[in-house]
């Protein structure tokens, strides 16, 4: 018989799909934030705050408290929920679409008053909820639907890079992992831990973006979404920790 | 004196009173006529331990007080015309959400950015608008600094009874003026006094989930008409609110809230000195709007005012069903001028003459 390699939080229904495309990074960014939390022995206290894109679909798999609201406003939600209740753990889970662009305000407004809370983003390079429309993070000459020729920086700006949208703000934290190997997953994993570290020591704003794949809108399989992060959008999008409070 | 009895501003005593109410979160955005609700509140918030934040814009303002009331709390943001069109999308969504909230719209005149003096204007915005879908919110409609604390305090009451926001509408001439009131007592709110509210679960307990309620009805939208449906039948059974003065005998009718209403009152007892049968409805609240008082109107009517700072004269069509179209309606509607008492009994003569033309 083989050996155990893997157990996912209890609480996690791994027993129920959970809505997400096959090979969609969802799966594994939102399973690292509840392994962290499981881990830290904080997943009961912990309270979710989702958008409505393809990141709501947790709210259904996870077993926990979770808040759902309007698209580009689950961060606003989110400082409304731990000034409530600053003991608990509260993380707003969002994508890059929400982040960067609808919601982009209260991204900027969350780091300027270093509000207490953990944002995870997913950044997929497009709208995955509504079939793949260019997001803030769309790389230039790439393909969506909305940008049929590639996007251009004179027709549809420039990508937002949240690392030097950031740069100069006094945050807890800001990290960018990946999702692409073994290795990049268990580097996120930790950059997450730290994230709810920073929370519970109420230290301000941690804020990790995640590079995921979506397969569906990319039109690649999940290995060669997986490649396409390694060799094309890493390049763009630089992994690492890029703020740490009290590190030089 | 007691300590309760002061002389304060509308929209400060507005703050006083929500303070009191136990709401510990306020979030909002500056714009006049309502900006001394977020003033008082920066200094006052802290006194109590609450939560206040000057918000990036309106739209933080509302979802902000979305997650601290999904997380129990009692909430407060505040606005005026152009900010207040902002919140729409939040209100949709409390509404979809079965969180109660208080909101306030400060109206002041005009589209656009219009003018920061008082006006009416706001009327179908905040009592036919409240975002998309099938969304309908109680407005309360004090005409006094009094009853601006009166109405805070039902707010809360009112919002938590039927887990939906609640709004106050009330106009610049309210917000702005000074009187003497009594407040209430401090009130503490307990954040975990409602299971639905999230706070983390203990082993063994279900998550709970703040999002669409549509979504655990029966069949989901077959389930949710009926639950929204009968939320609505229940709010406009138990809610409905107004005043009414010498409605029973009178041959004119007025119909007014706010700073109109106050000039009404007064064109009442100077008609009836005069010999004229004037009578008013006040509505106390217009969502649910009063439709019960209607039936109070006497045979002796000729006809019903709508006496309102609005130029399209907004609360007409409600006033026409409310009264099930049996009077002919008229209007004084003006736009940033207050209404004049004695132009009230001018327009009542000319209507007891023949001579005013129904506003449709
Ligand atoms: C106010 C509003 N505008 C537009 C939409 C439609 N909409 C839903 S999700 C979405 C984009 C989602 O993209 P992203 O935030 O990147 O998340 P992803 O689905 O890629 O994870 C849009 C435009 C909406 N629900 N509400
Ligand atoms: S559309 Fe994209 S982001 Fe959404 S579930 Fe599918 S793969 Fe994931």
């Amino acid at each position: 018989m083989a050996d155990k390699i893997f157990t996912a939080p209890e609480m996690l229904r791994m027993s129920d799909p959970t809505g997400f495309c096959p090979g969609c990074g969802h799966g594994t960014a939102g399973r690292l934030q509840f392994e962290v939390l499981d881990e830290m022995g904080l997943l009961e206290d912990s309270i979710t705050v989702y958008d409505v894109a393809c990141d709501s679909l947790y709210m259904w798999a996870i077993d926990t408290d979770c808040v759902g609201v309007a698209h580009g406003r689950a961060i606003a939600a989110a400082c409304g929920v731990k000034r409530t209740r600053p003991n608990n753990p509260v993380c707003a889970y969002v994508g890059d679409g929400a982040t960067y662009s609808i919601g982009i305000q209260h991204t900027i407004w969350a780091a300027a008053r270093n509000e207490n809370i953990t944002v995870i983003v997913i950044n997929n390079g497009v709208f995955g909820m509504t079939g793949g429309q260019m997001a803030p993070t769309t790389l230039l000459g790439q393909k969506t639907i909305t940008t049929p020729a590639g996007r251009s920086r004179e027709m549809n700006g420039q990508p937002l890079d949240v690392v030097k949208l950031f740069t100069g703000m006094d945050i807890a934290y800001l990290a960018r992992g990946s999702l692409d190997s073994v290795a990049s997953i268990n580097k996120t994993k930790k950059y997450i831990r730290k994230a709810f570290e920073k929370q519970m020591n109420g230290e301000g704003l941690s804020f990790v973006e995640i590079l995921s794949p979506c397969p569906t809108n990319w039109g690649l399989s999940p290995q060669d979404s997986l490649k396409r992060i390694r060799e094309v959008v890493e390049d763009v999008y630089p992994l690492g920790e890029f703020i740490e409070r009290g590190v030089k | 004196m007691a300590d309760n009895q002061v002389i304060m501003k509308g929209n400060e005593a507005m703050a006083e009173a929500a303070i009191r109410s136990g709401c510990r979160l306020f979030s909002g955005y500056p714009i006049t006529p309502q900006t001394e609700i977020l003033e008082y509140m920066a200094w006052r918030m802290p006194e109590v331990g609450g939560t206040i934040v000057q918000t990036e814009d309106e739209l933080c303002g509302i979802y902000m007080l979305f997650g601290a009331s999904a997380a129990g709390a009692r909430t407060l943001s505040t606005s005026a015309g152009p900010g207040y069109s902002l919140f729409q999308e939040g209100i949709s969504y409390l509404v979809g959400s079965d969180l109660p909230a208080v909101l306030v719209d400060v109206t002041r005149i005009g589209n656009a950015l219009g003018d920061i003096s008082q006006s009416q204007g706001d009327y179908e915005l905040v009592t036919k608008g409240n975002g998309h879908g099938d969304t309908m919110v109680p407005v309360f409609t004090p005409n006094s600094v009094q009853e601006i604390v009166d109405d805070t305090v039902m707010a809360y009451d009112m919002s938590e009874k039927y887990k939906h926001p609640v709004i106050l509408l009330y106009d610049a001439a309210i917000g702005q003026m000074m009187e003497g009131v009594t407040l209430p007592d401090m009130h503490e709110h307990d954040i975990n006094k409602y299971d639905w509210s999230v706070k983390g679960i203990k082993k063994g307990e279900h998550g709970r989930k703040i999002t669409n309620v549509s979504y655990f009805c029966e069949d989901m939208y077959v389930g949710y008409e009926k639950y929204l449906r009968d939320k609505y039948a229940q709010i406009t059974e138990n809610e409905q609110r107004w005043e009414s003065i010498g409605v029973e005998d009178a041959e004119v009718v007025t119909i007014a809230y706010g700073i109109s209403s106050r000039v009404c009152k007064e064109a009442v007892l100077h008609a009836r000195e005069q010999g004229i049968k004037l009578g008013l409805i006040r509505p106390k609240m217009v969502v649910p709007f009063p439709v019960k008082a209607f039936d109070e109107i006497g045979p002796n009517c000729k006809g019903l005012m709508v006496v309102e700072m609005s130029i399209k004269g907004q609360m007409v069509n409600d006033v026409a069903l409310a009264s099930r179209c049996k009077y002919p309606i008229y209007g004084y509607l003006t736009s940033y001028e207050v209404p004049e008492s004695d132009k009230v009994i001018e327009i009542a003569k000319d209507i007891l003459a023949g001579n005013a033309k129904e506003v449709f």
